[in-house]
């Protein structure tokens, strides 16, 4: 079981039985409160359930931040089509590592919120769809949900309470693109992974065109705590608008990289200096990603702000799905937009064609960039392709894609100019560029 | 209906109905907005950007092709924002477009050409290198080059969504995406060539028309499809005296853009190396070439001797030639006083017609198909044998949710859509209909499409049954080539004390039998060993190869004339070309007649139809429709049906399949090269 051991600046709420011998298992969850919300929450009517949520103001934590309150209330529930429960365990955003030390070290607490959301909506079957890449985690689901099951936690009656419910896994093949939650339904149905014409969203139209309930793993994790101890009590762990804990995910130049759980609004320098112990080697901090790699980055100048959605997006950037990466003076800065490009263009489904033929020019601009064939105006052409895609592509892939290279262009140019300028071209390339 | 919608587009103060679409409200306007990816009648895709507009109060430009138009929406269509994004759309879909635009098929009919043309740059600011992909055979009608695809998914869909086959998908990702059959590395579907049509670029090629010529080298004639019966118009790409292609995207005719592979490509069996191009007299025994004259010369002479002599003449017409042709053979018949006369019955037509006697409104059009609220197939398997009504059922379907019944001998393809099927052996297929009567009744109106096994009594039964039901109902005969319909209409049926075509084929003191563009002896011997047989056909047969004469006859693409569908809809055949040394049929009975000094009034086709549309029950139908290129529907028959009562006995379908058409499909190369892989009637 992988995680850090726990620092005294976090706040822990999700984590909270992170440690405890067999925390993955059912006793474990069961001696620590586990799926006391579940019995509180079968107590409450649909209403309550959805306007404790709304009062958390709990916000998606996949990275698009969109209340989870308002997105659970937009659920017909009269519809007589059946209702669906879907996990966002897809976890791909470079940067990100959060869901599966969630589900690796308390599945339960996965179990437990799913079954709120399905309370509040009258579900009856849900599923977690598994990012390809972490096939242990399916394992390690698939027994936390069978013990779910002989405890009477899911399936018929649960509990004696009436409620019925099943759920299981679902492993995606390896695409980004299907953490984009119409391309991850689209998957769900076995069919490709493309995202899906919106409107309609999910809470109408979601799993099998049936009204649909499509969170991220951190986002139901958050659930069970707010039933227990109140909307409010939760809330006011975070900043106004975006209620509770998250997790961070830090990585890069830092000398103890790993994930925290930090309450909304936790600024961003105690973040580094504190949980990361500080610059690795005691080098220059030069940029951060501050929320997985399609946010825009900031410079070392930009990076004295508390992490909660309005102060980022003032400096222009998200805080996303909290990867945060934090680059030194070292970086290579043209090498690290490269880098996030060849990411893109792999993972580009190819449905639209701004982010389809975009990235793939991107890549292999970048690439001779990189090796310092070019002009100046290659680099202008850089940030220009990067612009075209934005706001243009079918699904946020292409935003994902152009907003980083925009910013990385806008902010450190010069570092293009040098790598163009520091190479004398090899004959043979010199007509190229 | 809700009240209108008002919105502003390009500074026009504009109304639609609640839920149009910003682009086809554009496009009713009179404003083009460009797409590659949007494709009226097939699902919303919002894959090419190229319809992004500009929308006040719109953070993003948005797509118009999945955009409803929203009370006091204010939309630019061409605003220098879009119009940049449409450039940059472009100039990102030419990174990887090879620019092998002089050699590409497509050249000059290309959608891509004509936008980079409108808002494209002069000049690609890509240096990479671009992902070549080498040019794919899938087979013998399908080739795909990969690197021109722009991925807008028309082809997918038109396969899965028009024609129901499924037969295309998309394997990897990103750039490196590409159109695949989902067999792998063949195509096994219906060949039908509407992938290659739909494709805005040149992606898609058939293995026909690939590399011939250029576009607009070519003449454009538009006429009627000689195969089955369903009438669908058929454009040919006609140069130099020879047709290079078949397509409709003018959706010209009946049948829209719809065409299968016999509409599209199976007009090659006119340069077959088979044709006839010279008459054939039986000299010692074989058949040698002579010149027309003798040979027409010896056809009237022994024929004005039978006549004289009051031998039996028996006349077997054809199922494919015009209603000129037909209706001045029966005169000609009349003229040398035969009662012998018939033509294949491929579906009881004439015990319909009787039965719905005095019903207006009874008999349906393929449009109606598209329509109507529900359609009960009936011992038919329509994606095998009429492609086009089957094509309009699945799109009714689609698009308005009509209900489908199918009474059928083994699974057919339009059981996937179909709100009940039924198996029921030939013969039985009527006490299987009678137990959808409920709901039948509460379908709304309702279209009757039956095969060949529903005839004579059977039949009579179905209309009463139908009746019963209360529901408005119309019927379609199906009928199995171009002018089965016709053949019956013109008369070419036994006169009084008349022998069948069978009959004929069993007497053994007929003295003469003319077979006109058929082959009966395909299946059956010819009991008179006597007889003087004269054939006029296309290619050798078997009857021609039995023949003492043979004259080489012009085909459907070498003519004009009418002819009717299995709907009874009427439409104009435009000439082509010409083929040497063959004749058009009606020029043939005109000289044959010339030579028996008889006289059957004008022989050109359009006095011919004036005259059928004086004489010819039903056939009083609007000129100018039909000189328009048209499809004018019979009228109905009120009573005096000739033949009804002895029809029934000698219907017998053809059982062509979708890549068969009778003994024309053994002469077409596309036909006998593409595998058989719907297989067959009713697959299993």
């Amino acid at each position: 079981m992988l995680f850090n051991p726990p620092h005294p600046a976090e706040t822990k709420v999700l984590t909270r039985r992170f440690g405890l011998p067999n925390s993955e298992s059912i006793d474990t969850y069961l001696a620590n409160d586990g799926y006391k919300a579940f019995l509180k929450a079968r107590e409450m009517s649909q209403e309550q359930i959805i306007e404790e949520v709304k009062l958390s103001s709990l916000r998606g934590r996949g990275g698009a931040g969109f209340p989870t309150g308002m997105k659970w209330s937009f659920v017909p529930r009269t519809s007589p089509k059946p209702k669906y429960i879907v996990v966002n365990a897809d976890e791909s955003e470079p940067g990100t590592c959060k869901d599966r030390v969630l589900m690796e070290n308390d599945p339960h607490g996965l179990i437990e919120g799913v079954l709120i959301a399905a309370l509040s909506i009258g579900a009856h079957r849900g599923w977690v769809y598994i990012r390809g890449e972490y096939r242990y985690l399916i394992d390690i689901m698939d027994r936390a949900i069978e013990e779910a099951y002989k405890h009477g936690y899911l399936g018929k009656n649960i509990r004696g309470t009436g409620f019925d419910f099943d759920f299981s896994t679902h492993t995606g093949a390896g695409a980004y693109e299907c953490g984009e939650e119409s391309a991850l339904l689209e998957s769900l149905e076995g069919k490709r992974g493309i995202p899906r014409i919106r409107p309609p969203f999910p809470a109408v139209s979601g799993a099998f065109q049936c009204p649909t309930i499509l969170n991220n793993v951190e986002t139901y994790y958050a659930v069970p705590p707010i039933i227990l101890n109140g909307g409010k009590w939760y809330a006011d762990l975070g900043v106004p608008k975006a209620g509770g804990t998250r997790m961070l995910c830090l990585s890069g130049h830092v000398n103890t990289p790993g994930v925290y759980e930090i309450p909304l609004g936790f600024p961003m320098m105690r973040a580094i200096n504190e949980l990361g112990g500080g610059m690795l080697n005691g080098n220059k901090l030069k940029a951060v990603v501050p929320g997985g790699s399609s946010c825009p980055l900031l410079r070392a100048e930009e990076c004295d702000i508390n992490m909660d959605y309005d102060s980022l997006a003032k400096v222009k950037s998200m805080l996303g799905s909290g990867g945060m990466v934090v680059l030194d003076e070292t970086t290579d800065m043209v090498k690290f937009a490269l880098r996030i490009m060849r990411f893109y263009q792999h993972e580009s489904c190819g449905w639209c064609i701004p982010c389809r033929e975009g990235t793939l020019w991107l890549k292999k601009l970048l690439t001779r960039l990189d090796a310092g064939v070019g002009s100046s105006s290659d680099i202008s052409l850089v940030g220009e392709l990067a612009k075209n895609m934005f706001g243009r592509t079918f699904c946020p892939l292409g935003d994902a894609a152009a907003m980083p290279t925009m910013s990385i262009i806008e902010k450190f140019r010069d570092e293009f100019e040098a790598r163009l300028a520091g190479v004398t071209l090899p004959p043979e390339l010199v007509s190229i560029a | 209906m809700s009240d209108l919608v008002k919105f502003t587009l390009d500074g026009r103060e504009l109304q639609a109905a609640p839920g149009t679409l910003v682009i086809d409200a554009a496009k009713k306007a009179g404003i083009e907005i460009p797409a590659f990816c949007y494709y009226e009648g097939l699902s919303l895709q919002a894959a090419c950007r190229m319809c992004l507009v500009e929308v006040k109060g719109a953070p993003k430009l948005l797509a118009a092709c999945t955009l409803p138009v929203a009370e006091n929406m204010v939309i630019e269509t061409e605003s220098p924002t879009v119009v940049d994004a449409r450039k940059f759309t472009l100039e990102f879909l030419l990174t990887n477009h090879p620019l092998d635009c002089p050699v590409c098929d497509k050249g000059g009919e290309c959608e891509l050409q004509d936008m980079v043309f409108r808002y494209g740059a002069g000049e690609s600011r890509f240096t990479e290198i671009k992902h070549h992909v080498d040019e794919k055979q899938w087979s013998p009608v399908v080739f795909f080059d990969a690197p021109r695809c722009i991925l807008c998914y028309r082809c997918v869909r038109i396969c899965d969504e028009g024609m129901g086959v499924k037969a295309l998908g998309v394997t990897n990702r990103g750039a490196y995406s590409e159109i695949t059959p989902n067999m792998g590395s063949h195509l096994e579907c219906d060949e039908c060539g509407a992938c290659i049509d739909i494709c805005p670029v040149g992606a898609l090629t058939s293995g026909i028309y690939r590399y011939q010529t250029r576009p607009w080298e070519m003449d454009h004639v538009g006429t009627i499809c000689t195969h089955c019966g369903d009438g669908c118009k058929t454009t040919l790409g006609v140069r130099n005296n020879e047709i290079i292609r078949g397509n409709n995207r003018d959706r010209s005719g009946i049948n829209g853009e719809f065409l299968c592979i016999k509409g599209r490509y199976a007009f090659d069996f006119i340069n077959h190396p088979d044709r006839l191009q010279s008459p054939l007299m039986r000299v010692n025994g074989k058949l040698e070439e002579v010149s027309w004259s003798k040979a027409l010369v010896a056809v009237a002479q022994k024929f004005s001797e039978i006549k004289a002599a009051s031998g039996k003449i028996g006349i077997i017409g054809s199922n494919r030639t015009s209603n000129e042709e037909n209706f001045y053979l029966r005169k000609f018949a009349q003229a040398i006083g035969t009662p012998h006369l018939d033509h294949r019955r491929t579906g009881d037509i004439a015990t319909l017609l009787d039965a719905l006697s005095g019903r207006a409104d009874a008999l349906a059009t393929a449009e109606d198909l598209y329509t109507a609220q529900s359609v009960l197939v009936v011992g038919a398997d329509l994606a095998q044998q009429h492609p086009f009504l089957a094509f309009q059922m699945r799109a009714n379907w689609r698009h308005h949710q009509s209900r489908t019944f199918v009474v059928t001998q083994g699974p057919v393809r339009e059981d996937a859509f179909a709100t009940r099927n039924l198996r029921a052996e030939p013969g039985q297929e009527i006490d299987a209909v009678t137990t959808l009567a409920d709901d039948l009744k509460s379908s709304g109106d309702l279209i009757v499409v039956f095969g060949d096994s529903i005839r004579g009594d059977s039949l009579r039964k179905l209309v009463s049954f139908i009746a019963s039901l209360g529901v408005p109902a119309k019927y379609i005969c199906l009928l199995d080539y171009s002018n089965s319909r016709g053949a019956f209409d013109m008369g070419l049926i036994p006169g009084d004390g008349g022998m069948s075509a069978p009959e004929m084929l069993a007497a053994s003191d007929l003295d003469a039998l003319w077979v006109v563009g058929a082959n009966p002896l395909a299946d059956a011997a010819l009991a008179s060993q006597n007889a003087f047989v004269v054939v006029q056909d296309l290619f050798l047969t078997e009857t021609a190869q039995r023949a003492d004469i043979v004259l080489p006859a012009a085909s459907a693409y070498e003519k004009t004339g009418t002819v009717t569908n299995t709907c009874g809809q009427v439409q104009r055949l435009s000439k082509a070309l010409n083929v040497m040394g063959a004749k058009p049929d009606l020029d043939i009975f005109h000289l044959i007649a010339r030579g028996m000094r008889l006289d059957l009034g004008p022989a050109q086709p359009d006095k011919i139809f004036s005259e059928i549309r004086a004489t010819v029950k039903g056939y009083d139908i609007p000129l100018p429709v039909i000189a328009t290129g048209g499809a004018a529907l019979t009228n109905p028959v009120n009573g005096n049906v000739p033949h009804a009562a002895a029809s029934a006995a000698l219907v017998r379908g053809s059982r062509d399949t979708l890549f068969t058409s009778g003994t024309l499909g053994r002469y077409s190369p596309i036909l006998s090269k593409v595998m058989e892989a719907p297989g067959g009637l009713y697959r299993k």
